[in-house]
């Protein structure tokens, strides 16, 4: 019998897409879904996922879950749990349209919900900590239940399939959102499993990623000692807690982790090219943080609140251009998903390895 | 001028100089061949021991050369530094073997010539034979 | 004695058409094998003294020797093997605690060799260290649990003591004493060019080799010999030696005979007397009672060098690790029961303690379970043979090595397991200055380098294969490694998968 995602790791290629407006104008979800689709053949139908930031103005102060559930039982059990745990002002199915390339859709549902007062004082936890236990604790305990997107005034969609058809399915053409990241997978065998699509969220961090990081295990095993769960064996997951962990838990700016995870090389730091300052910290990040470099080739969009973060690894092992128009800025595998949704860019560029591209809202 | 030299730190009193001299200097070819059937070849190198000091002498190849100075036939001379003999002209006086102050020139075995260290210019080793051969690095060649 | 209940081991085969007679193995042989008939013109052997250090074989200008094992065999039994039976007949005879030197030789498993690397296809590129930048740095000591922010909002960058090491190996604890000076100068300067460390053991450190202080690690043990002030400033790390692989439980003992002048000086003791380690620290009974020690040291270093402890791999080593960790300790170096030993009762070696590649494995699961594997770094040792082992031992967690037998091998030793005579013909466990003499630090020292040298380039080309351009990120990555006929406990113990899986 096949494993599934998280009983095996997978490795795979990939697409990624993704753009931001500084001035937070909002943009339809049709517009993605035409950028990704135009790497077509860098996905093989096995996954694909958007993220949508600023699309939900409406219940931007409740935490938004989607939750995929292998079953009613699996639903019960985890409304139970968000009830003890949470104010729930709103829950729903989440809206799809059937797709004839879009296949056993596990149940998917959304809540906006707030965390119990009580409860939250209780743990002794800032709100957001406590949010991500509780999504931790869902995913690990609660069998057939997902929580596959936690953060506020965002949503994560994704499902198994090329993410053009992935996009028709979530119907995304009625949404709109200040900036969106896609992701077209293409794994080495069959996961056939939802969860495994990308991206992949914690609270409003989302991640989408190509590569195969050979560092895998390294930062698996540090980041299970601070209470992350590496459930989905997969790059993405460890990547997206590194950067929940570097930026939530120990405050480091979104520069500092692109020189902790894509660490400049020894032979740059002593070049003579830093301030003391600066390769002390340098030096300072490589030893503490050392369990958290990321090798191996990959590069990655990282959604925020407010913002876009785009970094390669630091030999540049994998693909990565960019551009700018106007206030907008675009990310992608290729240059074909951006000359298809703007083809006249002022500015289309290759950031160099370790290099960081950091968009946010001109009013955050 | 780089010549051999001797660090008596290291000198293990081993004597193997003196067989890869001999062998070397011999024309054999290899060190068996040198020394089968009970031949006995003479080394130009001479391990000294004693009180727990072991030093391997040979020609010092002197700036001023008391052997080249007394050879009344001019076999001895010499060259960029090197001291050596040229054996069609010696005729086994002994005088260089008296002269010399280390003792380190050597009679042939047929006694009718003498023979002394030259760096291994003249055979085909390359290098120094008690260089090359010496297993603690006690014998160096080297500009001092 | 009349009867020889036992024959010698090995047996001196001279060929006599290539022996010149050059005399050089009777000179070289401190245990009097060879010796020259001048009457009869011809070298003969004594088999029996014999230990086949090959220091004879070695030198041979002519390669006329060779030591073969002895053909005379006991009736073969399985059960009672002719090693066994030769020691009953030696024990019958001395009435003694048999004697041994390095490590544990018998045959239990080596679980390096069980244990096969990850290379990089298709999906991700495998990267050449010849064209791309490649790394091996590593630090050790304590890392702080958050980030720290000075007022202007700047990063706090002050860290707790460190080593910083130019490749994750180190040369292991060996005192003064039980190896010789010039070994210890080879060790000392090799560690200086290489940018690692090098380890003083518990016999102090010799007045000539405090300008190595920088790349040294002190040692503090049971006897505390040459421990003062001076010697503790002197180092770049303390270590306390709570056990040694080869003999855990243990003490040591130097006996009187070999403390000459020197090492008098050194260790502090009077010559002549013998110098005992005791098995445990009197004043160590206990965890907390390390902790004291642990502080102590630091005060008296000014909380200015990591303090290492390092224990013997035992059966409960993951949970005495943990306690280790939270005893102020900054790095833990754990020796496996085929750690080396300049003499160690034969029995305690052979029979006791547990392989290196288990207790590692336990210890970092189990650190990283509590989530104190930052307050500690993991030093292993206890035959780390090559850089495979290396990089399996940094991929199960480890983040360093340390190598002793290695590094005595590159001096000349042959493991003949013979150190506890003091005659080691190598110049390397031996005080006779005759035989000291032999092991020449200028070529020592070099060694040693070209070794490590070419460790490092092994482990970047094994690296460079798994797609790692630099060390940390291989430490703890066990998805890199699989088992090969290991049983589903051992796979579970080691944390790796089976190969295929």
């Amino acid at each position: 019998m096949l494993e599934k995602e998280g009983q095996v790791r997978i490795p795979s290629g990939c697409a990624i897409s993704g753009f931001i407006s500084r001035d937070g104008k909002r943009i339809g979800g049709d517009k993605i879904v035409k950028s990704i689709s135009y790497m077509h053949d860098r996905s093989n139908g096995l996954g694909g996922g958007f993220a949508g930031y600023g699309i939900y103005p409406e219940y931007k102060e409740q935490y938004a879950f989607h939750i995929f559930y292998n079953s009613n039982d699996a639903r019960v059990e985890t409304e139970r749990f968000l009830d003890r745990h949470f104010d729930v002002v709103n829950l729903s199915r989440i809206p799809t349209k059937k797709h004839p390339n879009i296949t056993n859709e596990p149940l998917i549902w959304r809540y906006f919900l707030t965390p119990l007062p009580t409860k939250l004082a209780s743990s002794q936890l800032d709100e957001r900590e406590f949010v991500a236990q509780c999504v931790i604790n869902i995913n690990d305990r609660i069998d057939g239940s997902y929580v596959f997107s936690s953060g506020k005034n965002m949503g994560v969609f994704k499902a198994v399939g090329y993410p053009e058809d992935v996009g028709e399915f979530y119907r995304l053409d009625e949404y709109a959102g200040y900036a969106w990241t896609a992701h077209g997978r293409y794994p080495t065998n069959t996961p056939g499993w939802w969860g495994g699509a990308h991206p992949f969220a914690l609270l409003d961090y989302t991640i989408v990623h190509n590569g195969e990081i050979s560092s895998y295990d390294a930062n698996r095993r540090y980041i299970e000692m601070y209470g992350y769960k590496c459930n989905l064996l997969t790059d993405t997951e460890v990547i997206t807690y590194i950067f929940d962990f570097l930026n939530r838990k120990q405050n480091l700016s979104l520069e500092d982790i692109a020189k902790i995870i894509a660490a400049p090389f020894w032979t740059e730091i002593e070049s003579g090219k830093y301030s003391e300052t600066e390769k002390k910290k340098l030096k300072y990040f490589r030893n503490v943080f050392s369990s958290l470099l990321v090798t191996g080739p990959f590069s990655i969009i990282l959604g925020f609140d407010g913002g876009l973060m785009a970094l390669n690894d630091r030999l540049k092992l994998r693909s990565m251009v960019a551009a700018e128009k106007d206030d907008m800025v675009y990310l992608a595998s290729e240059e074909c998903a951006i000359r298809a949704i703007c083809p006249d860019a002022d500015r289309v560029w290759s950031p160099r390895g370790g290099e960081p591209i950091i968009v946010t809202l001109n009013d955050k | 001028m780089k010549k051999v030299y001797v660090n008596e730190d290291w000198c293990l009193a081993c004597h193997l100089c003196e067989y890869y001299c001999a062998a070397a200097n011999s024309g054999a070819g290899s060190m068996i061949k040198a020394f089968a059937g009970g031949k006995k070849p003479i080394p130009r190198i001479k391990v000294e021991e004693g009180s727990g000091i072991n030093f391997a002498v040979q020609c010092r190849h002197c700036d001023e050369p008391a052997c080249v100075k007394g050879c009344i036939t001019g076999a001895l001379s010499v060259k960029d530094g090197v001291i050596s003999c040229d054996e069609s002209r010696c005729v086994g006086c002994y005088t260089c073997v008296m002269s010399c102050p280390y003792g380190c020139i050597v009679i042939s075995e047929d006694s009718s010539v003498i023979q002394k260290c030259d760096l291994c210019l003249k055979n085909n080793n390359g290098e120094p034979a008690c260089v090359k051969g010496c297993p603690n690095g006690a014998i160096v060649l080297e500009e001092r | 004695m009349a009867i020889n209940y036992y024959q010698p081991l090995y047996e001196v085969m001279r060929d006599r058409d290539r022996c010149i007679k050059c005399r050089a193995c009777e000179r070289q042989c401190a245990n009097e094998v060879h010796s020259y008939d001048e009457e009869c013109d011809v070298m003969i052997s004594d088999s029996r003294q014999c230990v086949d250090c090959q220091r004879c074989v070695s030198i041979c200008p002519t390669n006329a020797l060779k030591i073969a094992n002895n053909p005379n065999t006991f009736r073969q039994n399985s059960n009672w093997s002719q090693q066994i039976m030769t020691e009953v007949y030696k024990q019958a005879e001395t009435g003694g605690v048999l004697l041994s030197a390095m490590g544990n030789p018998k045959e239990y498993p080596v679980y390096w060799d069980k244990i096969l690397l990850n290379a990089s296809q298709v999906t991700n590129p495998p990267i050449d260290p010849l064209r791309e930048p490649m790394e091996t740095k590593v630090f050790l000591g304590k890392k702080p649990k958050n980030v720290k922010f000075n007022k202007d909002g700047t990063i706090n960058t002050d860290l707790p003591p460190t080593l910083e090491l130019s490749t994750p190996i180190m040369f292991s604890a060996m005192s003064y004493g039980s190896i010789s000076k010039n070994a210890h100068e080879s060790l000392a300067r090799a560690a200086t060019e290489l940018g690692i460390y090098y380890n003083t053991g518990e016999g102090g450190l010799h007045k000539d080799f405090y300008k190595y202080g920088p790349n040294t690690i002190v040692q503090v043990a049971s006897g505390r010999f040459g421990v003062f002030r001076d010697y503790l400033e002197a180092g770049a790390a303390v270590e306390i030696k709570m056990g040694q692989g080869a003999k855990p439980g243990i003490g040591g003992h130097l006996p009187g005979a070999k403390i000459l002048e020197d090492i008098s000086k050194t260790r502090m003791i009077p010559m002549g007397t013998d110098a005992i380690s005791p098995a445990p620290h009197h004043d160590i009974y206990s965890i907390e009672d390390l902790r004291q020690l642990v502080f102590s040291l630091k005060e008296a270093t000014c909380y200015k060098k990591p303090v290492i402890v390092k224990i013997a791999a035992v059966h409960n080593v993951a949970a005495i690790a943990s306690g280790i960790a939270r005893s102020g300790a900054d790095i833990i170096a754990i020796d496996g029961y085929r750690g080396g030993t300049g003499a160690a009762p034969t029995r305690i070696r052979d029979n006791v303690g547990i392989p290196i590649e288990l207790a590692l494995a336990s210890v970092d699961q189990r650190l990283r379970d509590e989530g104190i594997r930052n307050e500690v770094s993991i030093v292993v040792a206890g035959s780390v043979r090559s850089s495979a082992d290396v990089v399996k031992a940094i991929a199960l967690g480890a983040d360093a090595v340390y190598i002793g037998t290695a590094a005595l091998l590159a001096l000349g030793c042959h493991l003949c397991r013979s150190c506890q005579t003091g005659r080691c013909n190598w110049g390397i466990a031996t005080q006779r200055p005759d035989l000291v003499k032999r092991l020449n630090p200028d070529i020592g020292y070099k060694r040693l380098v070209n070794l490590i040298h070419a460790w490092d380039h092994e482990i970047k080309e094994m690296m460079g294969g798994m797609g790692i351009n630099s060390v940390e990120a291989l430490r703890g990555n066990r998805l890199m490694l699989r088992g090969v006929g290991l049983t589903e406990k051992e796979l579970e113990v080691l944390g790796i998968q089976h190969a295929g899986q």
